[in-house]
């Protein structure tokens, strides 16, 4: 069978909230009843990354790019440009200012380079033959009849990949503890319990190429002498899970799983663990203990889990990103991947790219992008026009990055000196109406919920800088609370078990570093810049600007906003509940907040 | 499927990958392009369109990349077909049926020489100059 035209639709998870199965359907049908079964193939793939003008549907040849397609336009794209050679204007992507343009030369593409999400949009991430078709398995074949365990760890060690889960250690010296730890059986875990707010760069990883997760699995077992692999993943994503399993069938159908893989004596096999959605489980000993059936809580390190781990035996834990570059490396060898990125962060990095942000998604750049990059280049700059705030990395584990430090190129190091951390790759870009310490009040109250209380300096040192934040945003702080933030935290950090209660402090020290008069003015002048913090804000109309139009009137969700048309109008302060609705509303400044 | 030896997974891969191939966006070997108006199906251009990718197909041309346009309007020798493949000057060829259309793969893209009885004209300067001669 030989297509002459391909349609791609994004089937990932957000763009299937919004219907692209329904819209596979109906070009399907479409391409039916026009006869054209046999020349244009509809695949769904993953993920494009493109995500705020989802749902993406690509046309090829000729690299035609539409955003934000209904099912209904369906027909409209079958019957004119697969049937006639007349892309739809109306539906072709237009980046601001630009005419609309071949995929590869949106604003949004041409910074990013992509060895992680290299499958993600281009092939069909449930049918293990197109894999195939662009390189899969080959790492795993040259992991079995080309190299020793130790050329592959060379190759891990000369391309300098290290964790994208956060911590950033070295790969190749996890694998060599393990494979030179004496016990056995041995494991291999893909730690897929993505759990930061806003982060979903493995699950689309997951979505849109599976399989490059159980290559490069199958190859870390032969590397360190492992036979069983679990991903551990968490059960909130189905669609991840599906077709992890459809996967994991195909390859054990192909003899790329199982028992004598491609007849080299090398056994191997994958099982899905699913988590029930406990941040703490991305914890790799946490995870352990919850893959054995215990509560998910950490023990101390070490010994680490590469030595002793999974059932107390070696086991490797590698988080999704990190896996996907593996395949990769083995086949275009390690000193072409540390020909890309920084000093000593090699490679690209995922970022999941949202918040104050027109173009939020998905999105892979080398090491040493700058975040001036990231966020107006790819990300198109900041919604509606307003002024950059800060941008924050890491999650509940990272930090705030003003303006001031745009211009650093990303990598372990210089996030670390900034305060911050690389972490898993969540981005969320905040603008001008964003409070800091709303949003660290917000991190916190994640990490309060979701410590599991094994150890004093997590459980309860968190729930104190919560409380404090608590006071600082209803205007009952003092400048001793700061110095108690600071205390506390120092503790956590030192005492804590794990990584959670470790890092938990780091957005609210970040923010303090880089925004200390913000949290000052909300204690001194009790007043909140951003207007986020409702206890230090006061919502008033000046009568001398307001022509009485009733909008603010109308908007308003409890009617405390009263007067005649073409008059004044008054805001009852006792029942507002300062939503802000009419200070949006206003289109001549009359309502005042302070 | 059932289990592969590790010669049937390469095997597999190079029928596979041509398989796929034609989604990259350029595949670096020229252009083919078919004019999929309403007068060249209603001439039997999809016939020709699937001659030409079936033909490039067989003989391994994977990097051809073949794509399709409006009416050129060239209606009376539809379907025509426009030819830019490096180091041979960009051409359109009328009335390409598919038989033409095998040929035009055979001696035109692979033979270096110009398929003479279907020569309709060269794309219009203004149009060459703009995507590179001989491209």
């Amino acid at each position: 069978m030989a297509y002459s035209q391909y349609v791609l639709v994004c089937a990932g998870t957000a763009c299937e909230s919004c219907r692209s199965a329904e819209i596979v359907r109906r070009l399907q049908a479409g391409v039916r009843a026009r006869g054209l079964e046999g020349s244009v193939q509809v695949v769904r793939t993953g993920c494009f990354g493109f995500c705020a003008q989802g749902p993406v549907v690509k046309v090829l040849p000729g690299d035609h790019f539409y955003a934000q397609v209904k099912p209904e336009d369906a027909e409209e794209i079958v019957e004119e440009h697969l049937a006639k050679g007349r892309p739809v204007q109306r539906l072709l992507y237009r980046a601001p200012g630009r005419a609309a343009g071949a995929a590869a030369e949106l604003p949004f593409y041409q910074k990013q380079f992509r060895i992680v999400l290299r499958n993600c949009g281009v092939i069909d991430p449930e049918n293990i033959r197109e894999y195939i078709a662009r390189e899969g398995y080959a790492g795993l074949e040259r992991a079995l009849f080309e190299m020793t365990p130790d050329d592959v760890i060379e190759e891990l060690r000369k391309s300098g990949l290290r964790g994208r889960g956060g911590a950033g250690y070295p790969t190749w010296k996890k694998w060599v503890f393990s494979k030179e730890a004496p016990a056995n059986p041995k494991y291999i875990i893909c730690n897929a319990d993505e759990g930061d707010p806003g982060a979903y760069m493995d699950r689309s990883t997951l979505e849109g190429d599976p399989h490059s997760i159980l290559e490069a699995m199958a190859i870390a077992g032969r590397t360190v002498g492992a036979q069983q692999g679990y991903i551990y993943i968490r059960a909130e994503y189905p669609l991840a899970i599906r077709r992890l399993e459809i996967a994991i069938r195909q390859a054990r159908e192909a003899g790329l799983l199982g028992r004598d893989i491609l007849g080299s004596g090398f056994d191997f096999d994958v099982e899905l663990r699913l988590g029930a959605g406990a941040f703490v489980c991305g914890e790799e000993t946490a995870l352990i203990a919850s893959i054995e059936g215990r509560r998910g809580m950490p023990v101390p390190r070490p010994p680490y889990p590469a030595v002793r781990g999974l059932w107390g035996k070696p086991t490797v834990i590698n988080n999704v990103e990190t896996l996907a570059n593996i395949p990769v490396i083995l086949l275009k060898g390690g000193d072409w991947f540390g020909s890309i990125g920084t000093p000593t962060s090699k490679g690209t990095k995922v970022f999941a790219l949202t918040g104050k942000v027109n173009n939020s998604g998905l999105i892979e750049v080398p090491m040493g992008t700058t975040l001036r990059e990231i966020i107006f280049d790819i990300g198109g700059g900041i919604k509606g026009g307003r002024r950059f705030k800060a941008a924050q990395t890491g999650g509940p584990s990272g930090g705030v990055i003003p303006e001031a430090y745009l211009d650093t190129p990303i990598d372990y190091e210089s996030l670390a000196e900034l305060g911050s951390i690389m972490g898993s790759g969540g981005l969320i870009v905040m603008d001008e109406d964003d409070c800091i310490v709303d949003v660290n009040k917000f991190y916190l109250e994640f990490t309060v919920d979701e410590s599991c209380g094994k150890c004093a300096p997590c459980r309860i040192g968190g729930r104190t800088m919560y409380n404090l934040l608590t006071k600082i945003t209803e205007g009952r702080g003092s400048v001793a609370d700061i110095e108690q933030l600071h205390a506390v935290a120092h503790a956590m950090q030192k005492a804590s078990l794990c990584g959670l209660g470790q890092t938990a402090p780091n957005p609210v020290l970040s923010s303090l570093r880089h925004f200390g008069e913000e949290y000052r003015i909300h204690i001194k002048d009790r007043r909140c810049p951003s207007g986020r913090c409702k206890a230090l804000v006061t919502y008033s109309i000046l009568p001398d600007k307001c022509i009485g139009c009733t909008l603010c009137a109308r908007r308003c969700p409890v009617n405390c906003i009263s007067g005649e048309r073409r008059k004044a109008h008054v805001i009852d302060a006792t029942r507002c509940i300062k939503c802000g609705e009419c200070y949006e509303a206003c289109k001549f400044g009359a309502v005042l907040r302070a | 499927m059932g289990k592969l030896t590790l010669a049937e997974l390469r095997e597999l891969r190079e029928r596979a990958r041509a398989e796929i191939a034609r989604r990259e966006s350029d595949a670096g070997g020229g252009d083919v392009v078919v004019g999929l108006g309403t007068c060249g199906l209603a001439a039997g251009a999809r016939a020709t369109l699937d001659a030409l990718v079936e033909e490039l197909n067989r003989r391994g041309l994977v990097n051809v990349t073949v794509r399709q346009t409006g009416c050129m309007g060239l209606c009376h020798s539809e379907p025509t077909v426009e030819v830019r493949v490096p180091g041979m000057p960009p051409m359109i060829y009328g009335k390409v049926t598919p038989e033409v259309a095998r040929r035009i793969v055979e001696e035109h893209i692979i033979g270096r020489s110009l398929v003479s009885d279907h020569i309709h004209d060269r794309p219009a300067p203004d149009i060459a100059a703009g995507l590179g001669a001989g491209r």
